[in-house]
């Protein structure tokens, strides 16, 4: 290669953009060939296990799950691991379940900040720096620290294990960085439109829904993707509020539970981890644009 | 409603307005839990179906937060005007204050507290908790290994992740979004996903056997011996952290991308004007005008890094010399359920944290002047 840079320039000399040229695409080389690696890193692991999760359970554990692409068609691809994962070790169950914890654990610390926030913005009553400063506080305490109180007044009030208490704990945890954000976003709106409503006649109740949540619309999706998927791939919280009891368990907790217990079973685990990231997965390429919005803003979360 | 009042009207108005204020302050907390009370019952108690109860629960979570909302607002405007006026944003911020309350900061001081105590929280043990956390062989190794988290993952996160931004910013437009897309897409993933995926891939046969993790099948193919990946201490920490490199390395391509494509074109062509070649405006012009937003980037990474627990409790439990703070709390807490210790090792957390929240809070102040 480094042959053709030396010989261009004595073929002739009026035609020095040729050597430039290729001097520019050997330069871009190493870059790409570092980048390639790089990608490849990203994907290959993925890839590994989403190829894995179609093999039978023999085939996983007698050869490299790389050894498929020299036989892609005659190769054996199952769907039994993901049944199998779905009804006899309960991913379905889980799956079910952690839509029924996550959806309300993002509405709800949604509603309750989006009234503090406007409260705090455009509503005038004493106490309101001190609470917005208090906010901003709590934005990196660490979850850790209301664990321990938090389980001993649930298990006191037989609220452990029941999804009203891991909803009120998610609120929890999440609200701080939803009245946050909600507040950045709604103290944002110009003065004018929320005063011409309110001299229009319009309550608080009524500027609040129909035109202060409206034009939030960016800021609450944002949020509710972030929280959403903060919920979905939350352990912790669901480990220590709900357990990883069948009927209880989330996805999240019953993966975990399953590389504990059958931690050599690849065709489960594998096909049980993607069952976990369909969802994620789903809003991220549908998503992309109000994803990535999402992923940024919530990323101080305590 | 244009009433003017009257004197004594007034003044009865200013003398009940604050003890009413702070009555409503804290029955609008109080309304919300019973009323959530009441209904838990019914998903906790029943016999139902789990569809059932499935459709009760969202229409509950869902809805319910809305109607005590609106049946509070509404009790609040059958008030006169003035106290209408005075209650109304208590209604609004008062859930938030209370949940807050309950859940964060009535907690966050118990935990300090239950600290100091034994571990059934029953007799006062002054700093032996803290003792442990500083002394105990388990937790030296422990504090160790967290250190290298904390110092490994931010650095090479956001090295990587600028690196990246630079090199994609290089390319057409089209690639450059799927390049990004790629690298960031492990963010959609849980830790306990990744942690799968890594497990897969650090998978180790002895020797002799097919190896079908892919990390041992390319060091066998190469002639090497395979290797115990998660059980070689302490080497067995880097392949722990490297997932969170993994998972962390696209948030932090996504913002510093957007700062490198900030940096002024002039000052780039200046920089190449003077012969500088790309490496040497690459340190020279482009991180010191970025530099912001590295140490915030690091900062933010440095934090999730501190708290994760999922990565070292899904793929080893601790053994092996991997523990990290985060993931002994969890164990201290909730499986020998040592509520001191665990306690101990929250606040420890919250120590570390505490810089970054004073300078959040004047940072604020400062941006509201």
């Amino acid at each position: 290669m480094s042959d053709t840079t030396m010989e261009t320039p004595q073929v002739t000399i009026n035609k020095p953009p040729a050597s430039v040229k290729v001097q520019r695409i050997l330069k871009g080389v190493p870059m790409r060939l570092v980048l390639l690696a790089i990608i490849l890193i990203w994907v290959v692991p993925i890839l590994g296990l989403l190829v894995s999760s179609f093999r039978t359970p023999e085939a996983i554990n007698n050869t490299g799950w790389w050894t498929v692409f020299g036989s892609l068609f005659t190769a054996e691809w199952t769907l039994s691991n993901y049944i199998s994962v779905l009804y006899a070790d309960f991913m379905g169950l889980a799956f079910l379940n952690s839509v029924l914890v996550t959806i309300p654990s993002t509405v709800i610390p949604i509603t309750i900040a989006a009234f503090a926030a406007y409260a705090i913005a455009w509503m005038d009553f004493p106490g309101r720096e001190a609470i917005f400063v208090i906010i901003v506080g709590l934005l990196v305490v660490p979850l850790q620290m209301a664990l321990i109180p938090v389980l001993k007044i649930y298990t006191a009030n037989q609220l452990n294990g029941t999804y009203l208490g891991i909803w009120l704990a998610h609120t929890g945890f999440g609200l701080p960085l939803a009245t946050y954000l909600l507040f950045g976003y709604i103290s944002g709106i110009p003065k004018e439109i929320i005063e011409s409503a309110h001299a229009d006649g319009a309550t608080p109740w009524m500027s609040f829904t129909r035109l202060v949540l409206p034009l939030s619309k960016p800021a609450i999706a944002s949020f509710a993707i972030f929280q959403f998927l903060w919920v979905w791939n939350d352990l912790l919280v669901a480990l220590v509020f709900l357990g990883t009891k069948k009927e209880n368990a989330l996805v999240t907790t019953r993966l975990a539970e399953m590389v504990g217990s059958r931690g050599q079973d690849w065709h489960v685990l594998t096909s049980g981890a993607f069952l976990t990231m369909i969802m994620p997965l789903i809003i991220f390429f549908s998503l992309q644009r109000y994803f990535v919005r999402g992923m940024m803003a919530g990323s101080v979360k305590g | 409603m244009a009433q003017v009042p009257n004197k004594n009207n007034r003044l009865f108005e200013i003398f009940a307005a604050t003890p009413t204020r702070i009555a409503v302050s804290l029955i609008v907390p109080v309304v919300t839990f019973l009323v959530l009370q009441w209904s838990f019952i019914f998903m906790r108690d029943s016999e139902a179906s789990k569809f059932l109860i499935g459709i009760v629960a969202l229409t509950i979570g869902v809805g319910g937060v809305w109607v005590l909302f609106a049946a509070t607002n509404n009790l609040v405007s059958l008030l006169p005007t003035r106290m209408r006026d005075l209650l109304r944003p208590f209604v609004f911020v008062g859930p938030a204050v209370a949940i807050l309350l309950f859940y964060i900061i009535f907690p966050a001081l118990r935990t300090i507290y239950l600290s100091f105590m034994n571990r059934t929280s029953t007799e006062f043990v002054g700093l032996r908790n803290y003792e442990f956390v500083f002394t105990d062989p388990q937790m030296l190794i422990i504090l160790r290994n967290t250190l290298l988290w904390v110092l490994i993952v931010p650095f090479v996160a956001v090295a990587m992740g600028l690196l990246i931004a630079v090199m994609t910013d290089r390319l057409k437009p089209g690639w450059e979004k799927i390049v990004k897309s790629l690298i960031f897409l492990p963010m959609a993933i849980s830790f306990v996903g990744a942690s799968v995926i890594w497990r897969f891939v650090y998978y180790y046969q002895p020797a002799g056997y097919e190896q079908i993790g892919l990390l041992n099948a390319i060091v066998t193919a190469f002639g090497g011996e395979p290797v115990a990946w998660l059980i070689n201490r302490p080497w067995n920490n880097f392949f722990l952290l490297f997932i969170m490199i993994w998972l962390q390395t696209g948030f932090a391509m996504v913002i510093q991308s957007a700062a490198v494509k900030g940096v002024p074109s002039s000052l780039l062509e200046a920089a190449r004007i003077d012969g500088a070649g790309e490496i040497r405006i690459f340190f020279n012009v482009t991180i010191p005008y970025i530099k912001g937003t590295i140490l915030t980037v690091m900062t933010t990474i440095l934090f999730m890094v501190l708290k994760i627990f999922d990565i070292v409790y899904v793929m080893t439990s601790g053994n092996y010399d991997t523990g990290i703070v985060a993931s002994r709390m969890y164990k201290e807490a909730f499986i020998y359920r040592n509520f001191g210790r665990g306690s101990a090792l929250a606040v420890f957390l919250f120590i570390v944290v505490i810089p970054f929240m004073i300078r959040n809070i004047t940072q604020m102040r400062e941006n509201r002047r």
